[in-house]
């Protein structure tokens, strides 16, 4: 066991090398070659630090304060800078979440991979290119020709994955780390990547370690799991058994709180009441430039919905499929092109700003970011009240109500006069749904709004979404990219795909029963689709057929 | 369903008093900076019960005089003491910087509030302000200056009118980031007003970056008020400003220097001080500039 690849022992790491501001505590893992070690753990579980520390890149503030890190048996903790560097280039390499942040947007890609071949090895330059083709081609880039003179903004998100992918291997390292490398992907390309990675690691032998915070992506891809939490290892299993049997109860919160892709029961048929339709609504941006015909884009074609009382409607695609932009012309946060939107029976697609005020109070929304959704500068009670305030609402009245609707989601009234800063991500979103329902709407639009949380809180939120249309009747519509989280909590699902609309019908339907190609590549992508996470089996060994 | 589970962080306020300390004692350049424009302020603020002699009366008998027990730093050409000269000069001198500051800031934040935030506005107010930043500065306020005749209040708005671009493009940049924020589309969809959006989410945004700006702008009207009584378009000759001082000291360098060295050695401490001061403001205010910090 401790003559891994890679050997992680008792590793510490400190804010300021203070010993009681520890963000790892004792992390022991060992990777053998040709292994994939999966690192899982919420956001602030210290896994990215853990890869850093390998790297050698920790920020300055940070330093580890015991333990070893040895690769192939050399000790990387006080290895010079230099020996670091030369180790970073030739025996390990990483690869980041956000791969258009990690390429340099002036550079040619196809010399972004030479570099470091010019650096490191005495190859002609003949040879480096014939090297960075090979290297293009092995990572399933079309036409590298083209794509070696390319710059990082003619890519697509996977293709500059890919290319992360190439640099990170051309000098043929015995281990590649990979820090979040498909979040920030459609589920689609994160399957090609993931089979990527995996192809790779076969053909070469390399040792993956891989950070991620997707209970899917693990079952996807790893051999062996370390569960992380506030710093501290949970588990070390293989794969199989951590999900089959977890050991600790914190994996098993963790696996019980990702969300299933098998749709749940339907609900009876409620009220007949349309809250919220539209019909043929269209977006289209750019077109008729004075000098140039500028490119029309068609954000959103002859999107037609109905949502009901109560009930709640999903909107699920990729990003580019228009499901956002939706949302922001029923918000009337950007005009439509065309098309109707009815809200509580009169069409405001196209009232002006003043006449549109008295129906704004109708439809609120809830967005992705909750670090961003609410005012840094002012207490979260003002936040609130200040759509009650235009309305005309005495302030003390307001106030009361504010307090009300924080105990409603969840919080203590007191926190009412308190910053934003001053909350979690989970916590703020609350705060956003309270202040969303301080207009008591008939319609709350959800854009994305539990995609940025850890999945024990974005299970929560949902919990209280689902608690608060029961109570209030309110209509739903929630648009997310995650197909789990939208066969959890949805009725009826839409699926778009380039600004259309592909497929529309009740969810156990559509996510159960897919008539269309599109929905199907989609459902076949998601990754740990085959996993029963909360009841610790695979679907197909479950008792009965869902 | 309380979640109870995740404590609430406890209350934290930083008293603004507080906040200013940390930044003057940031570090020890921040600390003297903070304290020769202490000085410079309170001397030029009490100039009048400071001053050893009256700084305009003529008495040729004392023509250019080296620096003695009774003129500390001399006396110039018509036997003024030159030490009385500069603590008034401070007077204009820092009146021009500060309101300078001031009205660039305000008129700036104004304009770039409405440029950043309707459309059609930005179109035509950008585009004057192109207009105007292609003009240099100094041009343009010795052209304004000489349109109107020099008063302080003139030189005043000479030297306001070349800055209020610079802020206007710095207000618009903020506000077209920040309008593109989450909270301010919320604020939208709850119905609130252009102008209570702007007041309440958009201004508080540009309010650091402004006080940032507002001390380089003090310190380049200092500089440019100094410039223009140096090339004699300035404030009338009979009132003091550090530059004017200068200009008249300049055929006497070679008998007696100090007439142009010493109000340019004012002058230069004076901007730099200022300069330090809004560097560390910035650090402390830009978390950006902290985090490089950090990592350096």
């Amino acid at each position: 066991m401790s003559n891994g690849l890679l050997d992680i022992r008792n590793l510490r790491i400190a804010l300021n090398g203070n010993k009681d501001q520890q963000v790892v505590k004792g992390l022991n893992l060992s990777i053998e070659p040709g292994q994939t070690m999966c690192l899982v753990g919420e956001s602030g579980s210290g896994k990215s630090l853990s890869a850093l520390a390998t790297m050698g890149l920790l920020p300055p503030v940070l330093s580890p304060i015991a333990g070893s890190i040895k690769l192939k048996g050399e000790e990387l903790l006080g290895a010079s800078p230099a020996r670091m560097r030369e180790l970073r280039a030739t025996s390990m390499s990483m690869i980041f979440q956000e791969p258009m942040t990690a390429l340099n947007p002036v550079a040619r890609v196809g010399q972004q991979i030479e570099e470091v071949l010019e650096f490191h090895t005495n190859l002609s330059q003949s040879a480096r290119r014939k090297r960075v083709m090979e290297m293009m081609e092995g990572v399933h880039l079309p036409d590298v020709e083209k794509m070696y003179r390319s710059f990082p903004h003619q890519l697509s998100g996977g293709q500059r994955q890919r290319i992360m992918i190439a640099m990170a291997l051309v000098m043929g390292p015995q281990l590649l780390i990979a820090d979040e490398p498909t979040t920030a992907l459609d589920v689609t390309t994160q399957a090609q990547i993931l089979s990527l990675i995996r192809e790779l690691r076969e053909q070469q032998g390399t040792a993956v370690l891989f950070i991620t915070h997707d209970m899917g992506v693990v079952s996807e891809i790893a051999d062996d799991v370390t569960v992380l939490k506030l710093g501290e290892v949970m588990e070390t299993q293989n794969v199989e058994n951590l999900l089959r049997h977890p050991q600790t109860d914190y994996t098993r919160q963790l696996l019980q709180a990702v969300p299933s892709h098998v749709p749940r029961m339907a609900r009876a048929e409620g009220s007949k009441e349309i809250v919220l339709s539209t019909d043929k609504l269209c977006k289209t941006y750019g077109g008729g430039g004075i000098f140039t015909r500028a490119r029309e884009v068609k954000a959103a074609q002859d999107v037609s919905i109905k949502l009901m009382k109560g009930r709640t409607l999903g909107i699920v695609g990729e990003s580019g499929s228009g499901k956002s932009t939706v949302a922001r012309c029923i918000m009337r946060l950007i005009d439509p092109t065309s098309g109707s939107i009815m809200v509580g029976g009169s069409d405001i697609a196209t009232l002006k700003q003043r006449e549109l005020k008295p129906q704004r109070k109708k439809i609120q929304i809830v967005f992705q970011d909750p670090m961003r959704s609410l005012n840094p500068r002012i207490e979260v009670g003002q936040s609130i009240i200040e759509g009650p305030l235009n309305f005309g609402v005495p302030r003390a009245k307001a106030m009361a109500r504010a307090r009300e609707l924080l105990e409603l989601v969840g919080l203590p009234a007191s926190a009412i006069d308190r910053f934003p800063h001053q909350f979690s991500g989970g916590q703020r979103q609350r705060i956003a749904i309270a202040r969303a329902l301080a207009m008591e709407p008939d319609v709350l639009v959800a854009d994305e709004a539990v995609s940025a949380l850890d999945v024990s809180v974005q299970a929560q939120v949902l919990e209280l979404l689902a608690e608060l249309q029961q109570r209030l009747g309110l209509g739903i519509l929630f648009i997310t990219h995650d197909l789990g989280v939208a066969a959890q909590i949805c009725d009826e699902v839409i699926v778009m795909q380039y600004g259309r609309v592909v497929e529309y019908g009740p969810a156990a339907q559509v996510l159960g029963a897919p008539q269309e190609d599109y929905t199907k590549a989609l459902i076949s992508a998601a990754p740990g689709r085959d996993w029963d996470f909360a009841n610790f089996r695979p679907f197909s060994e479950a008792p009965l057929a869902p | 369903m309380t979640d109870q589970s995740t404590p609430l962080a406890p209350r934290q306020r930083i008293s603004p008093v507080s906040r200013v300390a940390e930044i003057v004692t940031s570090s020890p350049v921040v600390l003297i900076a903070s304290i020769i424009l202490l000085v410079v302020v309170l001397t030029a603020l009490f100039a009048p019960w400071l001053v050893p002699h009256d700084p305009v009366r003529l008495t040729p008998s004392v023509r250019l005089k080296p620096p003695s027990e009774t003129y500390w730093l001399g006396t110039d050409a018509y036997g003024r003491d030159l030490f009385s000269r500069i603590l008034m000069g401070g007077r204009v001198s820092l009146v021009v910087g500060v309101a300078a500051a001031i009205f660039a800031v305000f008129f700036g934040l104004i304009l770039g509030l409405f440029a950043g935030y309707i459309r059609w506005i930005d179109a035509v107010l950008m585009r004057m302000v192109d207009g105007l930043m292609a003009i240099p500065s100094i041009l343009l306020a010795i052209a304004i200056v000489s349109l109107w005749g020099a008063t302080i209040w003139t030189v005043l708005i000479a030297i306001t009118i070349p800055e209020v671009p610079r802020v206007v493009r710095l207000v618009r940049s903020l506000v077209l980031s920040a309008r593109e924020e989450p909270y301010v589309e919320a604020a939208i969809a709850a119905g609130s007003s252009t102008a209570l959006i702007m007041r309440r989410h958009l201004v508080p945004n540009t309010i650091a970056p402004l006080i940032i700006q507002g001390t380089y702008i003090c310190a380049s009207a200092i500089l440019t008020e100094a410039i223009l009584s140096f090339l004699g378009a300035g404030i009338n000759p009979s009132t003091p400003s550090w530059g004017n001082i200068m200009a008249e000291g300049r055929i006497y360098f070679q008998i007696n220097p100090g007439i142009v060295l010493w109000p340019g050695l004012v002058v230069s401490v004076a901007i730099l001080s200022i300069n330090l001061l809004g560097d560390a403001v910035r650090d402390a205010l830009d978390p950006r500039m902290a985090k490089r910090g950090i990592e350096r």
